[in-house]
């Protein structure tokens, strides 16, 4: 199995290391609900290191991306800007969702999934050909992501020196180099914080560094239940290859303007939108007592309409929630086929907890 | 490692088994499976009067991960579920062969207890699990 650079420092703080898409991971460093509450309260940390970051350079790098890309690249006017975005198949289908920075005119860096990045990396230097562009994964950093209300004050004291000076007026959604690190106000929990991208070999260092200003360790447990109250999608489960964006709520996503742009995917997405998109992606809270599970039937009057793709417990809340895709035409309520039983369940809207505070 | 108590009974599936004085059974889930399942959020006991034969599932706990069915050790009666565990399912977290127990069983016949696994032939089943 993979071990990122911080796995020894895992195991000397007893976390529980499970495998993660052939990564060795914590899942927890003793209580996944403490983890969670953590960050939703003060400041805790995850090792990202499993993600792939992807450098991207050429003079043509731009007309690349708005190519590759269902979001538009052409939005990013300041630079360091970042851009969520889905990267389509020719049927339409997510081959990922990612995260783009803006560096300059002819460099921009992206973070994709862990579990994709072999096809990702196949498809993306596929398409860079036309394009002369280079693309290079940084295999040589690892990434901490620092995330809560307190995570940006403490990541300053474990920075040290002037990088509260130097970071402290960065607004979300951008990234920008501190020494030999690249430092995003990005994250994947619905709280403030940074994702710290670091060269592997002093990635030890900064970790206990954040330990010492008092960020406290968690694990890819936490991370999953801090995304799924914060109304963000998880590739493989909540989308993949055979679903398009406009069916696992990322239709916001999509940058339909300037018209001629001609990204791939495009057209089979127009013609689902024409056509009329049949599913749609809907918050579920459970009524009644139980945890909802991924794969759990979605019913109404006794006819299922679809399937939870995301289900757990939320701490925040104390009650499951889970994303589902269902019908189109599902109304306020329905039921969710759990072990056997019909449970009650609302359906909300998306996202359930923002800035630590429940949405319902 | 695992804390598993030498004057205990265990099974396969990671249940634990308590010979009262009266010779009733007092069950729960054993430290191990507890640390496999993480934080506890939901527990759905037995009722009073309920009867099961061994191997039958007769409880549910699920944790933020997963959810696990609870295997009746041997035949009998429940006697009563723990009724703090409907608020508090993170007991079995913090004290699983204490305040964490499930349920206690009035057993068919008494001497199926001495039939399950002891502490040592249980520790060699975590042992394996962890390979």
């Amino acid at each position: 199995m993979k071990k990122t650079p911080l796995h020894d420092l895992h195991v000397s703080l007893n976390a529980r290391m499970v495998d993660f898409g052939g990564w060795d991971m914590p899942i927890n460093y003793g209580s996944q609900i403490d983890e969670h509450h953590i960050i939703r309260n003060d400041a805790g940390m995850f090792d990202v290191s499993h993600m792939t970051i992807v450098d991207m350079k050429g003079d043509n790098v731009k007309a690349f991306l708005q190519k590759l890309l269902a979001n538009d690249v052409a939005k990013l006017k300041d630079k360091g800007k970042a851009l969520y975005s889905c990267m389509l198949n020719e049927e339409g289908g997510v081959i990922d969702d990612l995260i783009t920075y803006y560096i300059n005119d002819t460099f921009y860096r992206t973070v994709v999934n862990a579990s994709t990045r072999e096809k990702d990396l196949a498809w993306i230097t596929k398409q860079a050909e036309a394009f002369a562009v280079e693309v290079t994964e940084r295999d040589d950093y690892a990434m901490i992501a620092v995330q809560g209300p307190n995570a940006r004050a403490k990541a300053h004291i474990a920075l040290g020196d002037d990088a509260a000076e130097k970071l402290d007026d960065m607004k979300p959604f951008f990234i920008r180099d501190y020494k030999n690190m690249s430092v995003a106000r990005t994250g994947y929990t619905g709280e403030d914080g940074y994702e710290i991208m670091v060269p592997e070999k002093e990635a030890s260092a900064l970790w206990t560094k954040l330990l010492e200003a008092e960020v406290k360790p968690c694990g890819l447990g936490a991370r999953d239940t801090l995304r799924l109250e914060a109304g963000m999608n998880l590739y493989g489960s909540d989308m993949d290859e055979t679903i398009s964006p406009l069916e696992c709520g990322l239709n916001w996503t999509v940058a339909w303007e300037p018209a001629e742009r001609d990204f791939i995917g495009r057209s089979a997405i127009t013609k689902q939108k024409e056509d009329g998109v049949k599913r749609k992606l809907v918050g579920l809270v459970l009524e009644g007592k139980g945890v909802i599970r991924n794969h759990q039937k979605v019913m109404v009057n006794g006819n299922e309409i679809g399937e939870v793709t995301s289900g757990s417990f939320s701490p925040t809340l104390s009650q499951a929630i889970a994303f589902a895709r269902v019908a189109k035409e599902i109304g306020d309520n329905c039921q969710i086929e759990m072990r056997g039983k019909r449970i009650d369940a609302r359906v909300v809207k998306i996202p359930f907890v923002r800035n630590g505070k429940s949405c319902l | 490692m695992s804390n598993i108590p030498t004057e205990l009974r265990y099974t396969k599936s990671h249940e634990w088994v308590r010979r009262n004085e009266d010779g009733t059974l007092t069950i729960g889930i054993t430290d191990h499976a507890q640390g496999l399942l993480g934080d506890l959020v939901f527990v759905e006991t037995p009722e009073a009067e309920d009867t099961f034969s061994a191997g039958d599932d007769c409880a549910v706990i699920e944790s933020v991960k997963a959810a696990s069915d609870v295997y009746c050790p041997v035949d009998g009666e429940v006697i009563e579920g723990n009724e703090v565990l409907a608020d508090a399912p993170e007991t079995i977290n913090h004290d699983a062969y204490g305040d964490g127990w499930i349920f206690k069983l009035q057993p068919e016949d008494e001497g199926a207890f001495e039939e399950l696994l002891d502490s040592d032939e249980y520790a060699e089943i975590v042992a394996e699990d962890s390979h």
